[in-house]
């Protein structure tokens, strides 16, 4: 029962985040930093490891997250603007270097590694979960970024301030005491100037960093939990912003690949047709798993090896994988009774059969989702005199590093990774793959820089996956009331795949990252169990992670309960929160907002649903209409409490940009696998929600500053299916029990 | 050699003439502002004007357009920003951004031709994609962008 417990903590640790940040914290020491943490150019000085002042009066902030449109380059500016009491158009960010004081995972992986081979188990698992967490959760949507920098950066910003006072102190030779600052702008209590931030980078950079300052109260913020405009809006709209695909190096090189189509294969080699290669091509280079050709240009490279080079693929054990074949045996392992080697289970103490009690059951089914962020992956490489320099869009520069070193047999200390902007991460970018890729590479031209990128059908065949999944949900009511719930899962491992296949750890075969948990539903007993094959499909953090696929299985089936119970869908819910007055309030939020109960107009089905994720509570209200024989999803309305709001445009967009990434996967999204191979592999055959598409959104923030901050990039995403799939219901009383959401 | 007009300006192009005109901007002129998102017509990230009409630059050939005039999102607004350029810095419509070059060159050129248009219009122009789910914004802007264009005459 321990061992179940532990194991259900880690679980949890992995969906929710909260504890992997709350370890960290334990762990950290001093996350202030000195001078030299933050390079000061010319005309600068650097107060501590998080913020620097240039004699322009530019106040510019340490930004260690990858910047992948979810705003987190604005939110952790506004924590240090707030505490110096910074003029907002005066703040800017600049990539933070790869050090210790804004995390560090690679000293994570050692600590691992250093362990007793006794405890390597343990340990390895308690590191995988934590770089998951980071990777997985961070990564896909600062959903753990604002709450890992809450603290310091606030510090910083306070420790700033007070040198900045003390600076303006001396200067004007008075008290500090007697000096406040309003606007980037040092003056007397009385309104007396006395300095700029700007003119007071000589004397500051004379004194010693402060460390201990007192941070302010909530009551006195000024720029937390305003609209602030965001510091990457202007590079965006003019077309300047440089993302991984936009580097540009003299004498650059470009590379196009061509992966094995069938999972866990290899090339066998490869036939240049007569002639030799064409002008503007450089070199084949043969890949573990791929082939690569380099040229002066990407588009002469991919149509060599779209037109003309001959690749002869071994295709490996899994040549005959076919994704409807594996459906049908998750089926059958999620009917199977009792529990077979690999199965994960929690339990609550049974209860006893009740007077006029009915069983109910269904199976729900998720298929495999790629991610197709909006920019193909890529990744820059430049190798010269046993040193690498990566430009890459990534998730991790600590991972990214640790993984070039050991691909190039060199030290990290010879490696460099510049961070780009990202052209959407959702996971995706927490995977080295591509810096193995470009690191081989640039290890065959070296000298010469190489943009390494993928076609988007590359993009879409060689992805890791959002794990297909069934579940068979089962549970135990009268007319009464509701007393069993139980949910056997059956799908891969995201984070044990990722733990075998990044850090080589041997795969763990946990419910971890499936989100098999309990819901906040006040049933008096449970059973949840997990099936986790292993396979070779390769599976990933896909946005929100297994919430994005167990929210939908249990939020649709608490449908099908209400209905065998003859409740209203928010009735029974309310009903089963009444001792989560948080989540109660939430869901009342959302209700009330949609104007749950009253009237619609004709054609149109409502639905209800909530999911608790990354520390946030997220209820959603669809309205769907069928045309044309299409589900049209109409309005959408959104509550969130996510603990203290930081940005709330921020919160809102993050809320929408969730809501239509999780209807896209409603509505379209299917990878499914045939001889091994991917069968999608552009946006024709994997379509996703356009603006025609695209219902009313209105969110609504349900405040609860005192309670712990919660993410926003993921939370909004595991709502909507199953928000939409009891809208279908309600209107056309069919229960649509696999997604995509198909009507015929 | 293949002699096109770049954001007002003459270019004579060394590249092969059924080289795709996205490719031509971003390897043979630095113009990386144009993204490449499918390759195949159906994401708009590549869109740019051709002689005032929006097209999808992944699709059209160097040889297509020449001596034609195209213009990038690094040439939109000219001296000043153009009033999409405008709209969508005032509704704070980016996310990631990678989408939305395409999407307010698609944008200009619709109000080029419709000045104000209906939600149903908007919907029917810009069949662009955004994987951050932008577009509530989007069509906003594009109602912004029409009345500041309004404004400006
Ligand atoms: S890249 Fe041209 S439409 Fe997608
Ligand atoms: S803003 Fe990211 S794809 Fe549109």
């Amino acid at each position: 029962m321990k061992f179940m417990r532990r194991k259900l903590i880690i679980g949890g640790t992995l969906s929710t985040g909260a504890l992997v940040v709350g370890w960290w914290f334990a762990h950290e020491r001093d996350r202030l930093g000195g001078r030299d943490t933050f390079k000061a150019r010319d005309g600068e000085v650097a107060l501590n490891g998080w913020v620097k002042v240039s004699r322009s009066g530019t106040i510019i902030v340490a930004a260690p997250r990858a910047e992948m449109g979810q705003g987190i380059h604005t939110a952790l500016a506004a924590l240090v603007a707030e505490e110096m009491d910074a003029k907002w158009e005066d703040v800017r960010v600049e990539d933070a270097a790869d050090l210790g004081i804004y995390r560090n995972v690679e000293m994570l992986l050692e600590d691992a590694r250093a362990q007793d081979p006794g405890l390597m188990r343990d340990i390895a698992l308690w590191a995988g979960s934590r770089v998951a967490g980071i990777l997985g959760v961070s990564a896909t949507g600062g959903s753990t970024a604002t709450r890992d920098a809450w603290e310091p950066m606030r510090l910083a910003g306070a420790s700033a301030r007070e040198l900045l006072l003390r600076a303006a102190a001396r200067k004007a030779g008075v008290k500090q005491a007697d000096l406040m600052i309003v606007d980037s702008r040092v003056s007397t209590r009385d309104g007396k100037q006395v300095a700029t931030f700007g003119e007071l980078v000589d004397a500051v950079g004379k004194l010693q960093p402060l460390d201990g300052v007192p941070v302010k109260k909530p009551a006195d913020f000024k720029l937390i939990g305003k609209e602030l405009p965001r510091l990457d809006v202007a590079a965006k709209v003019t077309g300047t912003a440089t993302f991984g695909v936009d580097v540009r190096l003299p004498d650059m090189l470009y590379a196009a690949i061509a992966n094995s189509p069938v999972f866990g294969g290899k090339p066998k080699g490869f036939t240049i047709p007569t002639g030799g290669l064409p002008k503007g091509v450089v070199k084949v280079v043969e890949l573990p798993t791929a082939i690569a050709v380099v040229g002066d240009s990407w588009w002469k490279a991919q149509r060599y090896l779209n037109e003309q080079l001959k690749i002869q693929w071994d295709d490996g054990p899994n040549a005959k994988l076919d994704s409807a074949t594996l459906m049908r045996d998750y089926e059958a392992q999620s009917r199977a009774v009792g529990d077979a080697a690999k199965t994960r289970s929690f339990q609550t103490a049974p209860v006893a059969q009740r007077p006029m009690e009915r069983g109910i059951e269904a199976t729900y089914r998720a298929p495999y989702l790629a991610h197709a962020t909006m920019e193909p992956m890529n990744c820059t490489a430049l190798f010269v005199d046993g040193r690498l320099r990566l430009w890459m869009p990534n998730q991790s520069p600590s991972l990214m590093r640790y993984v070039a070193a050991k691909t190039a047999e060199i030290d990290q200390a010879q490696v460099t990774i510049h961070t780009t902007y990202l052209g959407g991460g959702f996971g995706r970018r927490a995977e080295p793959d591509l810096v193995r890729q470009a690191v081989a590479i640039a290890k065959a031209v070296p000298g010469k820089p190489v943009q390494v990128m993928w076609s988007r059908e590359e993009d879409m065949r060689h992805d890791f996956y959002r794990p297909m999944a069934v579940a068979r949900m089962q549970a135990r009511a009268s007319k009464e009331a509701a007393w069993e719930w139980r949910c056997r899962l059956v799908g891969q491992s995201a984070t044990g795949q990722f733990i075998d296949r990044v850090l080589r750890l041997g795969e763990q075969g946990d419910p971890d990252g499936n989100s098999v948990e309990r819901p906040p539903y006040g049933f008096p007993s449970y059973r949840l169990e997990a099936v986790v094959p292993k396979g070779p499909v390769p599976v990933g953090f896909w946005r929100s992670v297994g919430h994005s696929h167990t929210a939908f299985f249990d939020e649709c089936f608490l449908d099908e309960v209400a209905l065998a119970m003859n409740k209203d869908p928010l009735a029974l819910r309310r009903e089963l929160l009444k001792d989560q007055p948080r989540h109660l309030a939430v869901l009342d939020a959302a209700a009330k907002a949609a104007g749950w109960g009253t009237p619609l107009a004709s054609g149109i089905g409502r639905g209800i649903a909530l999911r608790q994720s990354f520390g946030s509570i997220v209820a959603q209200v669809a309205e769907v209409a069928i045309e044309g024989g299409a589900i049209r999803v109409k309005r959408v309305v959104c509550a969130v409490d996510c603990g203290r709001v930081v940005n709330p445009a921020i919160v809102r967009a993050q809320m929408e940009s969730g809501i239509v990434y999780g209807l896209s996967a409603a509505l379209y999204g299917e990878i499914t696998i045939k001889n091994g191979a991917v069968e999608q592999g552009n946006f024709p055959d994997y379509d996703v929600v356009r603006l025609a598409d695209m219902p009313v959104i209105e969110t609504v923030i349900v405040g609860s500053p005192d309670s712990p901050m919660g993410g926003v990039g993921e939370p909004g995403t595991p709502p909507i299916a199953p928000a939409v799939g009891n809208a279908i219901f309600a209107l056309t009383g069919k229960r649509l029990r696999s997604l995509p959401f198909k009507l015929a | 050699m293949v002699a096109i007009t770049i954001n007002g300006e003459r270019r004579d192009v060394a590249a092969e003439p059924d080289k795709p005109l996205l490719w031509v901007l971003r390897e043979d002129l630095a113009l990386v502002g144009t993204k490449f998102g499918c390759g195949v017509a159906a994401c708009g990230a590549c869109t740019v004007h051709v002689d005032g009409q929006a097209m999808r630059s992944c699709s059209v050939l160097l040889e297509q357009v020449a001596g034609r005039e195209v213009v990038t999102i690094e040439g939109l607004g000219g001296e000043r920003l153009h009033a999409v350029q405008m709209a969508w810095i005032e509704l704070q419509v980016p996310q990631c951004g990678y989408c939305q070059p395409g999407f307010m060159m698609a944008t200009a050129a619709l109000l080029k031709e419709k000045p104000k248009p209906t939600d149903a219009e908007i919907d029917a122009a810009l069949t662009n994609i955004c994987r951050c789910g932008t577009y509530q914004s989007i069509r906003k802007a594009v109602h912004r962008a029409a009345a500041l264009t309004e404004a400006r005459r």
